[in-house]
């Protein structure tokens, strides 16, 4: 219990520091790295909970493909991030304000969902099918209540995909490509072309 | 004792986090786009904490929903920025106005 409370305590306090760097770093880079530690924390909080399999795919999805990506295109924009941090020092004063009343608003709310909500009477952590693990739980939901969300949920990645290449896809004029159509009707008599030609003369083309 | 109380505190801060980072970051579309993804990581905690605590296994599947659609999020409009500074060759979203029309 106590190794328990030491380990929340620690993955805790690092997703909110790592959190407060993400949006405080100078360097965007810096800021990609702090969201990773962020996401790292957060998937032991999920394992804690006893949420293995969404803290495993928050590890894949989000360390292995979205951060990433953030990584990607900060070094590719050639930008001066400097000048992008002007009114950082400006907004400060009524974003805390905003965001402190908005913490404690919220810690209310949840300690009052906590204690009188529908789990007040939760007996704590525990998986919902007793003798499944939490993967096997997941599935047996997904594949079968869910089912047609699991497919629209596969929509909206196809769909994303599709719009993150139309918009970034674009074709520049003076290259020369392959046109496959144009070499699949080409035959002899449109590709070739016989002449004869006279010893000595030569020929022009 | 960890309780449900201990998670939705984390998940509010982490939330509030990430709201003061668009606050504070105006003219960085980059770092909005990464408290945007701090903002739904808070959802997917409260999500996750309240499906385990009350021994119910939806809660997970939907952040796992959440999870799909953020990821989708990301992409676009990571895609948007790249075309937007291609065009302007500048990320600053004040000037992102001119694109009306």
């Amino acid at each position: 219990m106590v190794l328990q409370a030491i380990a929340f305590y620690l993955l805790a306090a690092t997703t909110l520091v790592a959190g407060v760097a993400v949006i405080s770093a100078r360097n965007p880079v810096h800021s990609v790295l702090f969201l990773i530690t962020t996401f790292f924390s957060a998937a032991g909080l999920f394992v804690l909970l006893g949420a293995e399999f969404l803290a495993m795919i928050l590890v894949v999805v989000y360390v292995g493909a979205i951060a990433v990506l953030f990584l990607f295109v900060v070094m590719m924009l050639d930008v001066d991030f400097t000048a992008l941090r002007q009114g950082f020092a400006r907004y400060l004063p009524i974003g805390a304000i905003v965001a402190g009343i908005l913490t404690v608003e919220m810690v209310i709310v949840a300690g009052s969902v906590a204690a009188n909500g529908a789990a007040k009477a939760s007996t704590g952590p525990a998986p919902a099918r007793p003798g499944f693990s939490n993967a096997a739980d997941i599935g047996a939901v997904l594949y079968t209540d869910y089912v047609y969300l699991f497919q629209a949920a596969g929509m909206v990645l196809l769909v994303a995909m599709i719009g993150a290449i139309v918009l970034t896809l674009k074709h520049r004029a003076g290259i020369r490509r392959q046109n496959v159509g144009d070499q699949v009707a080409r035959d002899t008599k449109s590709g070739m072309v016989m002449v004869s030609i006279k010893p000595g003369e030569g020929i022009e083309l | 004792m960890i309780g449900l109380t201990h998670y939705l505190t984390v998940a509010a801060i982490l939330f509030t986090i990430g709201v003061l980072g668009i606050f504070v970051n105006r003219k960085n579309v980059i770092v909005i786009l990464m408290s945007i993804e701090l903002i739904l990581l808070a959802v997917n905690i409260n999500l996750v904490a309240f499906s385990v605590f009350l021994h119910q296994v939806a809660g997970q599947v939907f952040a796992l929903f959440v999870l799909t659609v953020a990821a989708a999020e990301a992409a676009v409009g990571l895609a948007i920025l790249v075309t937007f500074f291609r065009w302007r060759g500048d990320i600053a979203v004040d000037d992102a106005s001119v694109m009306r029309g």
